[in-house]
């Protein structure tokens, strides 16, 4: 199950050709970009590791994706996003994000049904990938 | 459709009018700007020009569909300090930049402390940060042969040149890089580092300025901060000059700036001696023969 999340969550994934242009139009806005990896596909994980710093002062995207190149030669197989900050007053908080990289093989989600008083049903998601410890997941 | 039709237009390009090409890209303008405002450095001049139309002439072959590879732009600047190395490197990311070749055109400038860490582990990324930000620019590296410092085996330079060789290598796209530094010392920097040497195209040598040449700055300096010469003050300059060359430390036009801002100093102190009542403008900005020649170097002292 392709997971999909993020700004551009409804397009097919993009070539490095897109993510620069795309990045180059946060960093023309004066966004920080920064990239981030994770092995938990699970939707309400929300703050996933960071890989370097946010990138500040860069006024070229290219820095971005080699960063990105380096990140997916260590975390090939996991997820990994881009996310755009936006410092300006009044706001101070993520502009865009999306999925750059994504394991080759995504198993999905388990949907469980708990009955509870009253017959009535709790639902909970579990990503299959996480039976496993974190790490030694998508290998 | 749109799409289609840029296509087709693209394949159907079989010739270029290079000097539209060349009006279009601003590239005259830098040219231009170039022979103006940098006095002497005729072989520089020379260099640059064939250059940019090398740049331009592969462009043109790029659209013709004669060439896929992007050329190596790497350069080395050597030449005694003052001779305008650092200004001509930003005039070359603003060539670099109107012919296409960077996508930004800014420049950054770094030295050994800034490539280079204080302790293992250290240099790599910063090295790489560097990189990061001169990305879409030039990357101009000032005495890059500090770098390399070969009565230390352990010195964390090595780190560094090697990274720097990869990017330059992997990213030729990305970045051009500018490395600079005395005639000597860059020479050995080469013999030693034989990766940079075959990495980089274009050798630029700078030449020292001769002593019209370094009047005719101080004047263009001197106008640039709104003073002015009189006869006796240019001709004291001219002797000035010529003594300065012979001296030890002699840094070319950056020895003349700081002549002029002592000059300055000099002119100031007399004006505000000298003055009783209001005052022109013209007074104000007058450099005075005296300014000049109450300089140590006319006693036969060194300025620094």
């Amino acid at each position: 199950m392709r997971v999909t999340q993020g700004t551009f969550s409804f397009l097919p994934d993009f070539t490095d050709q897109q993510i620069h242009e795309q990045v180059q139009y946060c960093i023309d806005n004066g966004w920080a970009v920064s990239i981030e990896y994770t092995d938990d596909p699970h939707p309400r994980n929300t703050y996933w590791e960071m890989w370097g710093h946010p990138m500040f002062d860069n006024p070229d995207a290219a820095a971005v994706v080699y960063e990105l190149n380096e990140c997916r030669k260590v975390y090939g197989s996991y997820y990994i996003r881009i996310i755009a900050f936006d410092s300006s007053p009044g706001w101070e908080s993520i502009r865009l994000s999306f999925i750059v990289n994504r394991p080759a093989d995504e198993p999905g989600f388990k949907l469980s049904r708990t009955e509870v008083k009253g017959r009535n049903i709790q639902y909970s998601i579990t990503p299959y990938s996480s039976d496993k410890p974190q790490g030694s997941r998508y290998k | 459709m749109e799409n289609e039709g840029k296509e087709k237009e693209a394949k159907t390009v079989t010739e270029v009018n290079l000097k539209e090409d060349f009006q279009a890209s601003g590239v005259a303008d830098i040219l231009a700007e170039l022979d103006k405002s940098l006095i002497g450095l005729k072989p520089v001049k020379t260099r640059i020009k064939e250059t940019a139309s090398l740049l331009l002439v592969d462009k043109a072959r790029e659209k013709l569909g004669l060439v896929n590879e992007s050329p190596t732009l790497h350069m080395s600047f050597s030449g005694n300090p003052g001779t305008g190395k650092t200004t001509v490197a930003l005039k070359m990311a603003n060539l670099l930049f109107r012919l296409g070749y960077v996508r930004k055109g800014h420049l950054v400038t770094v030295t050994r402390d800034d490539l280079v860490g204080q302790y293992i582990g250290h240099t790599a990324p910063k090295t790489k940060e560097v990189l990061k930000k001169a990305m879409g620019g030039v990357l101009f590296i000032d005495e890059a042969y500090y770098l390399y410092r070969p009565e230390n085996e352990r010195d964390y330079g090595q780190e560094a040149i090697e990274i720097l060789l990869q990017v330059m290598e992997n990213n030729r796209d990305d970045l051009v890089v500018i490395l600079a530094g005395y005639k000597d010392k860059m020479d050995k920097f080469f013999e030693s580092n034989p990766g940079f040497r075959s990495r980089i195209a274009h050798h630029i040598e700078f030449p020292d300025y001769s002593h019209n040449e370094l009047l005719e700055i101080a004047e263009v300096m001197v106008a640039s901060m709104n003073y002015e010469f009189n006869e006796e003050s240019k001709k004291a300059m001219a002797e000035y000059i010529k003594i300065r060359k012979k001296q030890p430390h002699f840094a070319n036009a950056r020895s003349i700036r700081n002549a002029i801002d002592r000059a300055r100093l000099r002119q100031a102190n007399r004006v505000f001696n000298n003055s009783e009542g209001p005052v022109g403008a013209s007074f104000l900005s007058q450099i005075e023969d005296v300014d000049i020649r109450q300089s140590r170097v006319f006693s036969g002292g060194i300025d620094k």
